[in-house]
């Protein structure tokens, strides 16, 4: 057997492809991690002997060891344990950094195509880093805007490096630079505590670690999009309430010295019923999927735009209409006129039998016309039919259109299909 | 299986005129009585011959340690029956949720039969990867065909994946 489209990959995150396909490999075929193409040091978060300690099996990812899945649950269970309850993601790879000062907001906006304006105090939005000329996406992050003078923003370990020179060149030639300044928060852990049960067991940590139901934040009106901080015996928590499954939950960025003890704390509240079992990066790929959500290096990269990649709704209209950011042209050109964008990316649902997955091609039934390129696919656990991701030409990109999809060779038919693929389960205020 | 095996070959080995043949020619000795062999690919497949019936029909699947790293199967593509297998080339897939690996066919041979179980349920592979989850059977030269070169042994197959 031969590891084909080894699509373990996962959350938000670029990978040196070949790399992890070569760290999947090795579970198979001993020559390929004996010839020396992993980095020799992979780093690890402040997680890792955790990890290892609950029967991870650990895969290098975007520089870094984690986990793919744990001991006691398949891929699976695991996904059906956060789509039922709640699962627990060490998220600490990614990049977490505080842009600060009164140019701030305007260097933010230079980057990306958001208008930052819109944001209240601790509200967050995806954004895109883009390209000058093209308008392509550098990588994709969360903006938080703590107050306008100082953003939460993070960004993809797999773009790291490319995100570091992207911002200090940017930087270096930005005439207010002296009132900015960028801080990355170094081996700051970061976990996804996600699922239904995600509130019950946050509120539960929050009265055991404050020590008093009083002190504990009010989370009924906490709403997805929005985060505080708590001052904890902990230290000092942003907690942010979105992430990348589609259910409702929080992102946790917690100091360096508790990041173990927060995440034993929250899994001894979860144990009660099995109600928070750590999930891994399989997990993470397939619920993100179920989502409709993008993964950087597969679904989005330095030749997509954000219109292309349907995430127009990101995209200020302010900021087209000033058009004082990278990429503003080519991307205020597509947003003003759809006939310019060539390629969409849709969701497919794919006849029973194999899935697509990265790299097969979408071609029209009728024609055998090679239509474009599917970029992430699984069989989805929740709906028990085959999802896919990709691009495809405009005119063919409408919820309904029949189209088919190539698998080794065979040709199997397959649906556009409006994402996200599942109903999403985010704590929304009440629609008045 | 491998322990039928054991079991079988320590009963005939009981027989004094072919024990100390037995013993000097090692485990090996065993395929030329009636045996099954069974042998291991280094891309985990298996394959297993039962020379008893002298139907030179040999059966093959993916190994334990494959189908518990793939994880939950969902969809096995079997080869055709009547097709060509050759040694080392595709001649089937499987999909977990998490990937998608090709079967590599462990002989040259020409497929007989297929486990259309699988069709309906993918997960045997996950429950019984080495008896109920066999993918398909491949007529072959004879049982000489599996001495080739790059087919393990029980014991050589564990070392492998121990080092994996």
């Amino acid at each position: 057997m031969l590891p084909r489209t080894l699509r373990i990959s996962c959350a938000r995150t670029q990978l040196p492809r070949a790399q992890f396909s070569k760290a999947i490999v090795s579970q198979f075929r001993t020559y390929v991690t004996s010839n020396a193409q992993q980095p020799a040091e992979l780093k690890k978060t402040p997680l890792y002997d955790f990890h290892v300690a609950a029967g991870a099996k650990m895969v290098p990812f975007a520089g870094y060891s984690m986990p793919v899945t744990y001991a006691d649950q398949s891929l699976s269970e695991s996904h059906h344990q956060v789509r039922k309850k709640a699962g627990l993601f060490d998220v600490s790879h990614m990049v977490q950094h505080r842009f600060k000062g009164p140019a701030a907001l305007q260097f933010l906006e230079n980057l990306t195509p958001s208008d930052l304006t819109l944001l209240k105090p601790h509200e967050s939005t995806l954004s895109t880093f883009l390209h000058p000329g093209t308008g392509g996406i550098v990588d994709d992050l969360i903006i938080t805007m703590l107050n306008p003078e100082d953003f939460y923003v993070v960004t993809n370990a797999g773009c790291a490096e490319k995100d570091l020179a992207y911002i200090n060149e940017n930087l270096a030639v930005f005439e207010r630079k002296s009132e900015i300044e960028h801080v990355v928060l170094e081996k700051q852990g970061l976990v996804a505590l996600q699922g239904p049960d995600a509130k019950h067991i946050l509120r539960e940590f929050l009265i055991s670690a404050m020590g008093d139901v009083s002190k504990v934040p009010d989370l009924q009106h906490f709403y997805f999009g929005q985060s505080m901080f708590v001052d904890t015996p902990f230290g000092k928590l942003h907690i942010a309430r979105g992430g990348y499954t589609g259910e409702d939950g929080f992102e946790i960025s917690i100091p360096p010295a508790t990041t173990v003890e927060v995440t034993k704390a929250l899994l001894e509240i979860g144990k009660h019923g099995d109600k928070l079992k750590l999930a891994g990066l399989g997990a993470r790929d397939t619920l993100r999927l179920e989502a409709g959500m993008c993964l950087y290096g597969h679904d989005l990269d330095d030749s997509t735009t954000p219109i292309e990649a349907g995430l127009k709704w990101l995209v200020g209209k302010r900021r087209v209409m000033e058009g004082d950011f990278l990429g503003a042209e080519s991307v205020a050109r597509q947003y003003n006129d759809w006939s310019l964008v060539e390629r969409r990316r849709v969701g497919l649902t794919v006849e029973k039998g194999a899935p697509a997955r990265e790299g097969a091609e979408i071609v029209n039934p009728a024609t055998s016309e090679i239509l474009g390129k599917v970029t992430s696919g699984c069989p989805s656990p929740t709906l028990g039919q085959n999802i896919a991701m990709g691009y495809i030409k405009s005119g063919f990109h409408k919820a309904g259109t029949e189209v088919a999809v190539k698998v080794r060779g065979k040709t199997r038919k397959a649906v556009v299909t409006k994402m996200p693929f599942m109903k999403p389960n985010y704590h929304k205020p009440p629609v008045v | 299986m491998f322990a039928r095996t054991v079991l079988r070959a320590s009963r005939f080995a009981a027989a004094p005129r072919v024990a100390p043949r037995f013993i000097a020619r090692g485990f090996a000795a065993s395929t030329r009585v009636n045996e099954v062999i069974k042998k291991y690919t280094k891309a985990h497949e298996w394959i297993s011959l039962d020379t008893a019936d002298g139907s030179n029909t040999a059966t093959i699947g993916i190994t334990a340690y494959a189908a518990a790293s793939l994880g939950d199967v969902v969809y096995v593509e079997l080869p055709s029956v009547a097709a060509e297998a050759v040694a080392g080339e595709t001649f089937g897939a499987v999909e977990s949720v998490k990937s998608a690996s090709d079967i590599l066919s462990p002989v040259n041979g020409e497929v007989v039969e297929v486990n259309e179980a699988l069709n309906e349920k993918p997960s045997l592979i996950n429950a019984s990867p080495e008896e109920n989850g066999w993918v398909a059977k491949v007529k072959i030269a004879g049982p000489e065909v599996l001495e080739a070169e790059g087919l393990l042994e029980e014991e050589n197959y564990k070392a492998f994946i121990e080092k994996a």
